[in-house]
């Protein structure tokens, strides 16, 4: 099942690197799998890096110790213009628990490493700034993604430091805690500012305040269970997460989803890509003071969440997706509502654009505010929207496409200038692609089944899934288990490894500008946190 | 400035005028499960389906007590799907907001043939779920607290204690113009200690529980707690464990809880008017006392 562009690079891998190389497996088109002899990630990353120019997607961790007596790390490689992951996995010795870290040459993986010494109790070697990420200073020393770590386990209450921040030092340096608790109604999270006067010197940040252990709780739930729980990793991407989620199990126990059911969740993923977009549109003029457009900016959001109502049941499309498919077909009705919803929406979303680019002084707040400049962005491994404003050329529905992506073309907008207002370029413009999908989308396959029958899913099967949900790039990685269950299920939310790009487009800012800056990167604190 | 005015006067009035009136809603909402305890010839296939232990059996010899808790549900609709349509039905109520915390539980319990399926129906325990619905009436009533006795508007702070911002999304939209909260006089506010109602969402993360206790302490008295959502209530789906303490009642005192996942807009205000209600006791008693 190896595709040419594959086994080219696996045979360069086994010349390179041949007595590392343990064995290769492709379970299944556009994944494949490469199994190392040890930990030593170094030289094949190296090598994948420089001759193919591959960006590590994610690392993550799995506890094998009853079934294969190691633990492994997986790094999931793309290269562009294939569709194909290429998934290392390399053990990790119980004994040693060891492994070497990647950070200081790939900075996109320091919160992730970080994160399987917290959760596993792995170390990463060399890693530049070791301190606890996941878990906050004042947790005892448990690692609660092992295996013999039960999920209901009751932890005796704090105690100390919840976390040290590093002093700033310097004349008139002064130190700005905020949160975790903010004056607006958004997710906790602590960020300690050092200002020199007016200007950001820099940021550090707290986050997985609004950790709720939902990676191990995945290994508890029945599959069917764990859709509803993948819809609240993140309550604004519940689709993109659910989708995500049923994927993975589509691909792990090969359940065809039906051509219909593949377009529903097309249009379905773009509608949850519009209302956040037009929502954040408005979110970020309100932050320079250009409320009436907010006011439209949300009152067009409310339509769409009501049309998102009247086609799932739920205003956060939560409900809909499922393993095999839908759960619901649309009638003529619904159709209708859907078209004639888009079309007076697609009218008043020029309206409120044509406000936003009349007005000089929005534009003046928000152009060169908050810069990421794009070699930044690529070093620091940002993906998604913010990616995209600073030149990072990655859409997973371009990329590897899913759903009934392929049958849609669209333009994936990019821009250099990385500022808050190309932030909000890059939304309009999909804002704008998405409307075109959601109508070539909304005519096809109408009369077709949407929902399979799901057998029992077999054990033991691995499986990767990705969505572009309108975030970014969106990470589920399972092994399934027996009786319905899962092993493993590994989340990534393209928040996680984004926060760097805040930290890193805030500097120079003056404070007051924080907000604006924030928002336009709108990241997910609970799919960070999970 | 004048695409501006005219953009504005060609929207007109989008403000609904709920609780006045009631709304439309579309007939696919899913809100309150609905369940005809006679018709109901087995619960165990909904009991099996349900995510969140909602509904929950417990058999002893050939009798089996059923439980619903409105407060775990996430309002999937699988038991209707799992249970033959007489027996459970997805209603649009969303009017479920309670006082009491018992007052979202359900009992049923049923004498069993030999298959385990239900024989007969010996008692309901319906409690009081869903009696205070006149919003009407609710929302006269928070005018008047909110007018004549705080004098001020009312002023909410919402905490975030680990929720997965879905909740978050539906507060938000109270605020924007189709829903409007501040048409009653309702202000969401930075500082707890400007707050008479400290409106919480989520499971309560081990992490948040302190920054939600300092919060609670700098609110000043009198004051009131909503906890909102299914993990708001009982934790929802993420329940309790190492990382989740199950609930806002586990931490404060909680005055009113609103079910949903999330709560639509209007259930929200349903929730927090009758909150109103209770501030309204509390100043009243503080006076007189
Ligand atoms: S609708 Fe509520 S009671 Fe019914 S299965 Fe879903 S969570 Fe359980």
């Amino acid at each position: 099942m190896m595709t040419q562009s594959t086994s080219a690079m696996f045979e360069a891998l086994r010349q390179k690197l041949g007595p590392q190389v343990q064995s290769v497996r492709a379970d299944r088109e556009n994944e494949v799998y490469v199994l190392l002899r040890d930990a030593d990630i170094r030289p094949i990353t190296e090598h994948l890096r420089g001759e193919f120019g591959a960006r590590l997607v994610t690392v993550f961790a799995e506890d094998r110790r009853s079934a294969e007596g190691v633990f492994f790390n997986y790094y999931v490689f793309e290269q562009k213009g294939s569709a194909q992951y290429l998934i290392v996995q390399a053990p990790v010795r119980s004994d040693s628990l060891e492994f070497p870290s990647l950070s200081a040459e790939l900075p996109a993986v320091n919160w992730q490493e970080r994160e399987i010494q917290d959760w596993f109790g792995l170390k990463a070697v060399g890693h530049p700034n070791p301190r606890r990420v996941a878990l906050h200073d004042n947790w005892p020393d448990v690692y609660p993604l092992r295996k013999d770590f039960p999920l209901e386990t009751v932890l005796p209450p704090f105690e100390g430091e919840r976390h040290i921040y590093r002093p700033a030092f310097g004349e008139g340096v002064l130190q700005v805690p905020v949160g975790p608790v903010h004056a607006g109604i958004i997710e906790p999270g602590h960020f300690n500012f050092a200002v020199a006067g007016e200007p950001i010197l820099y940021l550090q940040l707290r986050m997985f305040y609004t950790h709720k252990g939902t990676e191990k709780l995945f290994e508890k739930l029945l599959i069917h269970k764990a859709v509803f729980l993948a819809e609240s990793i993140s309550g604004d991407s519940s689709f993109s997460h659910g989708t995500a989620f049923c994927q993975a199990i589509e691909r792990a126990a090969s359940i065809e989803v039906p051509l219909r059911g593949l377009v529903m969740r097309t249009i379905l993923l773009e509608l949850e890509r519009i209302c956040n977009h037009v929502g954040d549109i408005g979110a970020i003029v309100t932050d320079v003071g250009f409320v009436i457009a907010n006011a439209h900016a949300s009152r067009l959001k409310e339509t769409m969440v009501t049309l998102n109502e009247q086609l799932t049941g739920s205003r956060l499309l939560r409900g809909m997706v499922c393993v095999g498919g839908v759960r619901r077909g649309w009638d003529q009705v619904q159709l209708n509502t859907l078209r004639d919803t888009l079309d007076s929406f697609a009218r008043e979303f020029q309206d409120l654009i044509s406000l936003i680019d009349r007005s000089e002084s929005t534009r003046d707040r928000l152009e060169q505010t908050g810069v990421l400049r794009p070699d930044k962005a690529r070093d620091l491994g940002i993906v998604g929207v913010g990616g995209r404003a600073s030149g990072v050329d990655l859409d997973v529905r371009r990329d590897h496409p899913y759903a009934a992506y392929s049958r849609y073309p669209f333009r994936v907008p990019v821009y250099q200038a990385g500022d808050v207002w190309h932030r909000m370029q890059v939304r309009i413009d999909e804002v704008n692609e998405s409307i075109g999908i959601v109508r070539k989308a909304m005519t096809d396959a109408l009369q077709r089944e949407f929902r399979v029958p799901v057998p029992s899913i077999p054990s033991d099967r691995c499986a990767l899934s990705a969505v572009e949900g309108w975030r970014g790039e969106t990470i589920h990685w399972i092994r399934t288990g027996p009786d319905n269950h899962l092993q493993r299920c590994k989340i990534k939310d393209s928040s996680l490894n984004n926060w760097p790009a805040l930290v890193e487009a805030v500097q120079g800012n003056i404070i007051a500008d924080f907000p604006v800056i924030n928002k336009s990167f709108n990241l997910s604190y609970s799919g960070t946190d999970r | 400035m004048f695409k501006i005015l005219q953009k504005t006067a060609s929207t007109g009035t989008v403000t609904v005028n709920y609780a006045a009136e009631p709304i439309k809603i579309s007939e696919r909402f899913r809100g309150r499960p609905d369940f005809d305890f006679d018709k109901w010839k087995d619960a165990r296939p909904a009991a099996e389906v349900c995510p969140t232990g909602a509904i929950s059996l417990s058999d002893k010899g050939d009798s089996r007590k059923v439980t619903v808790d409105y407060g775990l549900c996430i309002f999937c609709g699988l038991c209707a799907e799992a249970s033959s349509e007489q027996a459970v039905r997805i209603t649009q109520e969303f009017e479920l907001a309670a006082s009491d915390r018992r007052n979202l539980v359900l009992t049923a319990e049923y004498t069993l043939n030999a298959d385990r399926t239900h024989r007969g129906l010996r008692k309901v325990d319906r409690k009081s779920v869903n009696v205070e619905t006149d919003v009407e009436n609710l929302g006269k009533k928070a005018r008047e607290t909110i007018h004549k006795i705080l004098g001020r508007s009312l002023a909410i702070r919402e905490v975030d204690a680990g929720s997965c911002n879905g909740c978050e999304l539906e507060i938000v939209a109270l605020n924007n113009p189709v829903h409007d909260i501040e048409r009653f006089g309702i202000q969401f506010v930075a500082s707890p200690r400007h707050a008479d109602m400290l409106l919480v969402t989520g499971p309560v993360t081990r992490n948040m529980e302190l920054a939600l206790l300092k919060t609670y302490r700098a609110m000043a008295e009198p004051k009131v707690v909503v906890a909102v959502g299914a993990c708001g209530i009982s934790g929802g789906i993420f329940g309790v464990n190492y990382a989740s303490l199950g609930g806002v009642d586990k931490v404060l005192p909680v005055d009113v809880y609103i079910p949903g996942c999330p709560p639509r807009p209007q259930a929200l205000l349903h929730g927090i008017l009758l909150a109103i209600g209770r501030l309204a006791e509390r100043l009243h008693n503080d006076r007189a006392g």
